[in-house]
């Protein structure tokens, strides 16, 4: 039996919207789950007082401050050095020997489960160089973690500045640093900023390789050296030994909550120095 | 082969252009007279952008190229071993084919050269902006929008505030290259008008393709094409109406009577 284009067409139609509505449905499901069952948790005495009896009880205002820590200290790493390579292979060298390497390594990187990362970091920072356990170790394990994702991300949206805005500044005898600046990073900005904004997102989230380079002391964090349970292992611990699952629950909702308001802040402070660029 | 009494600003004497092993312009000498307009024409891929690209050295930022022979400015080397390019560059200003306006105000488009060569006090921005703008025909149309994106204008203000831009880093000589080629003829007439007037303080090499513009606004014109062996060569080169009037070369002939090209 054959079916009329007309058929065709509509049958394609239906199972493209079908598979985006499904993952729609799967989003929105989890989403809503974490939050039914988390939002009626979280109320200003859970976001300011600090956890008490292992986060049985109290709020959880100890690991807001150290995620918000870990999560700053790693950006703070990684953006620059990630920004800094994009900017070296897009700008300053042509495809050779190097640049490969380095491809090479930041796409392999890209690809190593974060526990691994969490294994280094434990080893390198926590232990050989003596850094304990602390916001600074986690960050800096984040920050190896997050630097394939900025790299990459920062490069394409170099890459997709149109080659006449350095060719304009050139021949208007700017530099190649002032072409850099002035003519090539405020139009890549959107792009390098989404991907900083995602490796955010990621640090937040991330479990197996903070757990093994910050700790999990509920102690409030006082500097760099302190160690700190983020929010991702406060959840974490706290469904896997079932210490409470009404804590857990506000914890992941606050989690998503907080995503979604770095997000918005972020993209709303972007388009505003963009608009003013413009 | 300058007019009499005018004299030469820009020189090339046995000029070579190599693309790595690609050997893109051959042999050309030739001497450009100060404020006038020079038009280099001749049909697609002949070495015209790739020769108006040795005045600025912008051809240095192809990995590979590579130049051979003389070219002097005012007398002085463009490419001798203590020309910096990026000096250079502010002496020999570009247009390009597409208004390429940067996605930032009229204003800072403008003064962008400027900022660039540690220009950082306000009024002294105010007056280039103006300055700038006046001379590039443009500014009674933007004085009141200073602030907008250089983007919201027409694609020919644009073009003209592209030319702005240049004009700003006061150069001695303007380079463009196909500058109209992406506009509607009333603001290709508007543009044209502009580099006449231009062409009484600066030096002007324009590449086109339109045969009737080098015909319009220049004067003197350079016929080039590539030869047997795909590279670019200059043909013939003369006072536009000789060239016109009078070619001296039969391939000159046949490609402004539209024989080919």
């Amino acid at each position: 039996m054959r079916i009329s284009p007309r058929a065709g067409e509509r049958i394609v139609k239906v199972l493209i919207w079908a598979a985006a509505m499904l993952v729609m449905a799967v989003l929105v499901f989890i989403v809503a789950y974490i939050l039914a069952k988390g939002l009626h948790v979280i109320d200003w005495r859970f976001l300011a007082s600090a956890p008490s009896n292992m986060g049985r009880s109290g709020g959880i205002s100890t690991t807001i401050i150290g995620t918000l820590m870990v999560t700053v200290t790693a950006v703070v790493i990684a953006a620059p050095l990630g920004i800094g390579t994009a900017f070296y292979l897009a700008e300053y060298t042509r495809e050779n020997f190097v640049t490969k390497i380095i491809r090479f390594s930041a796409e392999s990187l890209a690809g190593i489960p974060s526990i691994v990362y969490g294994l280094f970091g434990l080893i390198f920072f926590v232990v050989y160089l003596d850094m304990r356990w602390s916001v600074l170790s986690g960050g800096l394990t984040l920050a190896l973690m997050i630097l394939p994702t900025v790299i990459r991300t920062s490069e394409e949206a170099i890459k997709a500045v149109p080659y006449i805005y350095r060719e304009v500044s050139f021949s208007l005898g700017a530099t190649k640093w002032q072409t850099i600046i002035k003519a090539v990073f405020p139009s890549a900005l959107r792009g390098i900023a989404n991907g900083i904004l995602l490796s955010v997102g990621r640090c937040i989230a991330e479990t197996a390789a903070v757990i093994l380079t910050a700790g999990s002391t509920l102690r409030m964090p006082t500097s760099l050296f302190s160690p700190t349970r983020t929010m991702a292992v406060h959840f974490y611990i706290l469904a896997r030994e079932g210490i409470s699952m009404e804590n857990a629950y506000g914890t992941a909702a606050l989690l998503i909550i907080l995503i979604f308001l770095i997000n918005v802040v972020a993209n709303t402070l972007i388009n505003r120095f963009v608009a003013k660029s413009r | 082969m300058t007019e009499p009494g005018q004299k030469a600003k820009l020189e090339t004497k046995d000029l070579h252009l190599y693309y790595g092993a690609y050997h893109a312009l051959r042999d050309i000498t030739m001497d450009i007279p100060e404020r006038a307009i020079t038009a280099i024409i001749g049909p697609s891929g002949c070495g015209k952008s790739s020769l108006l690209r040795v005045f600025n050295r912008m051809n240095d930022l192809i990995p590979g190229a590579s130049v051979r022979g003389e070219v002097l400015l005012d007398g002085a080397p463009v490419y001798g071993k203590d020309t910096d390019a990026v000096t250079l560059r502010k002496k020999v200003g570009m247009v390009f084919q597409r208004p390429d306006v940067f996605p930032m105000s009229i204003y800072d488009n403008v003064v962008i050269g400027p900022r660039h060569h540690g220009i950082r006090r306000r009024r002294r921005l105010d007056e280039i902006a103006e300055k700038s703008l006046t001379r590039a025909a443009l500014w009674d149309e933007v004085k009141d929008i200073l602030k907008k994106p250089g983007s919201s204008l027409a694609p020919g203000q644009q073009q003209r505030l592209c030319i702005a831009r240049a004009l700003a880093v006061e150069p001695d000589v303007i380079l463009m290259d196909e500058s109209c080629s992406a506009l509607d003829p009333e603001s290709t007439m508007k543009i044209e008008e502009l580099m006449l007037d231009l062409a009484e303080k600066y030096t002007i090499i324009i590449v086109t393709h339109n045969m009737e513009q080098a015909r319009r606004v220049s004067d003197m014109s350079a016929f080039m094409m590539i030869d047997e062996n795909k590279v670019g060569t200059l043909v013939e080169y003369a006072p536009t109406m000789r060239l016109f009037a009078n070619p001296k070369d039969k391939r000159t002939e046949d490609y402004i009577t539209g024989r080919f090209g």
